[in-house]
């Protein structure tokens, strides 16, 4: 490829440094919000730096402060405990993470390693699901998990996702089965049986195609609104997500409390943004991998 | 893709059929408790009256005689196409365009991880970065366009922009996603055409129309496919800011399916759309894969 800096290289350049900088601004934006002062923030609507910077929006938003001084800080005074919905999303992600990842392996395992009749037609049922949109089995779903009593519960917000999804097999299916068959069948030969094989060989072989997919799942779940949303209403089980739009609906009449929306979204977007500056290069590379999800 | 070419040992053996169910277990109960049952009752559902509070009643076809009387049925899937196509159009020429400017110019993991950022963060988050900053009076976007002498324009309350607002919001979060996808396409195609073409004196331009987008075809379908078929699904971005408004101009399928089921407690009704916008996304996918050819590579 031709290195010299000819107009049209630094033309394209240009455009590429413009809109990787459109991306970032938002999250600038966010953060510059997040620190400034919500009664100062109209009289200075286009200041680049945080208008008065204080912490104000983050105690607000964590609980830290009085009503009082929430008020009187362009708070809404309203009762918010961000801290308690982080603390759900963590478990709801967690969880969901953990035991999708594990069970799919499982699944994932019977596929590509295990020989059985009618094996490639039950695989091809499985991933036939993913063609079914979400919202098709969600309504028949919510009413399993009302008619269960699981409403307002962690279990019923985790169900539906925590013994597979489709894409999760298809994903793990696609690396075991790239795993070399001889290593199995030495393995065999020593007298491991098929849990022996699993956990010692195959789980190990492919510890970084599952990190990659517990990443990608625990991002997925962190980032849901939906689900969480029909089933996890009540404050003991708000995610995140939900959280937000209950407090966005909540902001005061006349002047919101952008700060504090500010505060409260990055709260709920800081987690997943360090877990990619941590595995920026593996997140990456997978979706040109995988494709789909 | 690749399949297990196993040899073939004694036919209609049971094989490791007995451990294959063991590990399988937990993941059938899931699929079929999540996924089959409910969609074979989602199905039946259709064709009920049912308000999650008595036993679904069979009514027929009555659903979907009402649907197509329905005004704000048609209005919420004119509304979703409309956004689908603004959407996916933007967002897939964005994307071809971030990534042969990637491709062209750099190989840097920092410049892949910037563009996908946004993908990262949820929908929820994105929607209310983008709220704020649209806002009409205080928005920096409005201030921006003030200071090259335009008059501000209100984003989420003109019933005119609404839609291509949430749909330009939903761009930003997933060119950079989509560009990944046909960036793992560009490096799919050999170098040795390139090559060739440049022997033969082709320019830039000719060589991205004639060589590059028909070798890329086949990955561009797939793309269009599956973000097509996301872009259907649009619920959060409307859910946290417009709800539907202003006048119905963003109730858009999902969210008015959403409204049926879960505000009017209209279960069957709302069970019946979802078929039916199961139907067109199948619709959708088939003819896109058929128009364009999908399979066929035109490297033979």
């Amino acid at each position: 490829m031709r290195r010299e800096l000819n107009p049209g290289r630094v033309v394209a350049w240009a455009c590429l440094i413009v809109l990787m900088l459109l991306t970032l601004f938002p999250f600038y934006w966010m953060l510059r919000t997040a620190f400034s002062d919500n009664t100062q923030l109209p009289g200075h609507p286009s200041s680049l730096l945080p208008v008065e910077s204080t912490l104000g929006a983050f105690k607000r938003v964590l609980g830290l402060s009085s009503v009082a001084e929430a008020q009187a800080q362009g708070g809404s005074g309203a009762a918010v405990n961000f801290w308690l919905y982080l603390r759900n999303s963590l478990i709801v992600s967690t969880v969901t993470t953990v035991c999708q990842v594990f069970f799919s392996a499982l699944a994932a395992y019977a596929f590509a390693r295990l020989r059985w009749p009618g094996r490639d037609k039950v695989f091809a049922l499985f991933l036939a699901a993913l063609m079914v949109p979400p919202i098709f089995t969600l309504l028949p779903n919510f009413a399993l998990i009302k008619n269960l009593g699981l409403l307002n519960s962690f279990a019923g917000i985790i169900l539906p996702t925590a013994l597979m999804t489709p894409f999760a097999i298809f994903f793990l299916r696609q690396f075991f089965l790239g795993i070399n068959r001889e290593l199995e069948e030495a393995a065999m030969i020593d007298g491991a049986g098929h849990g022996r094989i699993f956990f010692g060989l195959i789980i190990p072989m492919s510890a970084a195609p599952i990190t990659t997919l517990a990443i990608l799942t625990y991002i997925n779940s962190w980032n849901d609104y939906f689900w969480p949303l029909l089933v996890g209403q009540q404050e003991k089980v708000r995610v995140l997500t939900v959280a937000l739009g209950v407090f966005r609906s909540q902001t005061p009449q006349g002047g919101p409390d952008w700060a504090g929306l500010m505060a409260a979204t990055l709260i709920a977007a800081l987690p997943m943004i360090l877990l990619f500056v941590v595995f920026a290069r593996r997140i990456t590379n997978s979706i040109g991998f995988s494709g789909i999800k | 893709m690749t399949v297990t070419t196993s040899p073939p040992r004694k036919r209609r053996s049971p094989g490791d059929l007995k451990v294959a169910m063991i590990f399988l277990a937990p993941a059938t109960l899931g699929f079929v408790v999540f996924y089959i049952w409910p969609t074979l009752r989602g199905a039946y559902l259709s064709f009920t009256e049912y308000s999650l509070l008595s036993a679904p009643k069979f009514n027929g076809l009555d659903n979907y005689e009402r649907m197509v009387h329905d005004s704000f049925f048609w209005n919420a899937l004119g509304v979703t196409v409309e956004y689908v196509v603004i959407n996916i159009g933007l967002q897939t020429v964005l994307a071809v365009g971030i990534a042969m400017l990637m491709y062209r110019l750099t190989k840097s993991i920092t410049v892949r991880a910037v563009v996908l950022l946004p993908y990262l963060v949820a929908n929820v988050v994105v929607a209310l970065v983008w709220y704020w900053m649209l806002d009409y009076q205080v928005g920096i976007v409005n201030q921006a366009l003030s200071w090259i002498g335009i008059d501000p324009v209100a984003f989420f309350g003109d019933s005119h922009w609404a839609i291509p607002t949430v749909a330009l919001i939903n761009v930003w979060r997933h060119m950079g996603y989509t560009a990944l996808l046909v960036f793992a396409g560009l490096q799919m195609i050999p170098t040795y055409v390139y090559e060739a073409a440049e022997v033969d004196g082709s320019t830039e331009m000719k060589t991205f129309w004639r060589i590059t987008l028909p070798l890329l075809r086949p990955v561009l379908v797939m793309v269009l496919v599956v973000t097509m078929i996301g872009s259907f699904q649009l619920f959060d971005t409307v859910a946290v800011t417009t709800q539907g408004g202003p006048i119905n101009a963003t109730r858009v399928i999902y969210y008015y399916i959403y409204e049926r089921a879960f505000t009017r407690f209209d279960f069957g009704y709302a069970s019946a759309m979802a078929l039916v916008l199961f139907a067109i996304l199948a619709l959708v996918s088939l003819l896109q894969l058929r128009l364009l050819r999908a399979k066929e590579s035109d490297l033979a």
